[in-house]
């Protein structure tokens, strides 16, 4: 199956906005409500996520394809992939802090959230499940990624203003970052017809 | 036995995982769109958080702490595996329509936390009292925002019409932003609530 670039920046579009994997189906969210509080830290946070989910999607992908299907191991496909994202999040930890101490320190607290994020199992889940190619799971996880910073970036610059606004008392914080998010979920749904 | 009351409470009201500590929030809002869809969701991870509590509590003491969380993670994988394959295999609907969800429970940060925090450092009986409680406040809260989001949504609970044939479906409620706003209500209330009992 040969792949035009139509096929691919559609795949860019419907991954980073239309199915935006926070608003539109709801997969990732303790991280997007806990780490939105302020702007250098939610792209910090989606750095993360868009490294750690490539990588997890190329390796699950690989060995989906030729191991499982030719084993016919498919029922073990909750157990191993969670455990390759465990596995690959403290390989990349280790490897970050040994040889590239900068990025390490922009994004390593980050890295052991990142285990328990759904939206790093979901997107390799998704990724064999549409049966893409390589090219397309790389294309996919990256635009996925970046719907996700896109959407925690902009939760954190609200919630930076939020911080002045006249808010009833037992509205701050977790319940006035939902509502928010319901009113970006709102937006969203207008990217809905882009695609057709 | 006071003391499995006692846990066992805690976990509806006063830690509910969801309305609370903030955990276990994916499968909340996606699931929630039908009360019949909560229940099943809620059913599996009452399931998938006793038996790897039973499991986890029982082998504490021979799990080293280096590896506990790798540990953990196979054993609730092991459990979420049996619930997604049983599903697939007697309720395809309920299966196809949690799509996902299912699969994620091994993610659900419930489980994990509960797993970390309670069932590796407390007895058997205990953490039983824990995980039927945690299972069973999450569930409370999963299916008020299902009844709430259906009601308006389609008009009916548990598929059975109670509004009248001239109501227009709410789309808004079926759609992610009205499950965002509830949950966002939900909390706020809640805290009003606490706030008050506490004074």
């Amino acid at each position: 199956m040969s792949v035009t670039f139509v096929d691919l920046f559609k795949i860019i579009i419907s991954a980073a906005f239309i199915e935006n994997i926070l608003l539109a189906r709801y997969i990732g969210l303790c991280p997007y409500i806990g780490m939105s509080t302020n702007i250098s830290n939610s792209l910090g946070m989606g750095m993360a996520v868009a490294f750690v989910m490539v990588l997890s999607s190329i390796v699950t992908w690989s060995l989906w394809n030729y191991i499982f299907i030719p084993l016919k191991l498919e029922y073990l496909r909750i157990m191993v992939f969670i455990l390759v994202i465990a596995v690959l999040v403290q390989l990349v930890e280790i490897l970050l802090k040994k040889n590239l101490p900068n990025l390490y320190r922009a994004m390593g607290i980050y890295l052991p959230l990142i285990t328990t994020n759904c939206a790093i199992l979901a997107v390799t889940f998704f990724g064999v499940d549409y049966n893409y190619n390589l090219l397309q799971v790389v294309i996919y996880s990256i635009s996925v990624a970046l719907g996700f910073t896109v959407a925690t970036v902009l939760l954190a610059g609200i919630r930076e203003k939020l911080r002045y606004a006249k808010v009833p008392s037992f509205y701050r914080g977790y319940p006035m970052a939902f509502i928010v998010t319901a009113l970006l979920a709102i937006a969203f749904i207008g990217f809905k017809g882009l695609i057709k | 036995m006071k003391q499995f009351w006692f846990y066992f409470k805690n976990g509806i009201i006063g830690e509910n995982p969801v309305l609370r500590l903030m955990i276990g929030l994916c499968s909340v809002l996606a699931v929630s769109v039908k009360v019949e869809n909560c229940l099943a969701m809620g059913a599996a991870v009452i399931f998938v958080l006793t038996c790897s509590s039973i499991v986890i509590s029982i082998l504490r003491k021979v799990i080293p702490d280096q590896v506990r969380i790798p540990i953990f993670i196979v054993v609730i994988s092991t459990f979420t595996t049996i619930v997604d394959l049983v599903m697939k295999a007697y309720l395809p609907p309920l299966s196809k329509a949690m799509g996902v969800f299912i699969p994620l429970i091994v993610v659900n940060c419930i489980i994990m936390a509960r797993a970390e925090a309670f069932a590796s450092r407390k007895p058997l009986l205990p953490s039983i009292a824990d995980a039927l409680g945690m299972g069973i406040g999450y569930t409370l809260v999963i299916t008020a925002i299902g009844v709430v989001r259906e009601l308006f949504g389609y008009g009916s609970i548990l598929s059975v019409p109670l509004l009248p044939e001239t109501y227009q479906n709410m789309m808004f409620m079926i759609l992610p932003p009205g499950a965002f706003l509830l949950i966002g209500i939900y909390i706020g209330v809640l805290n009003h609530l606490s706030r008050r009992v506490n004074k």
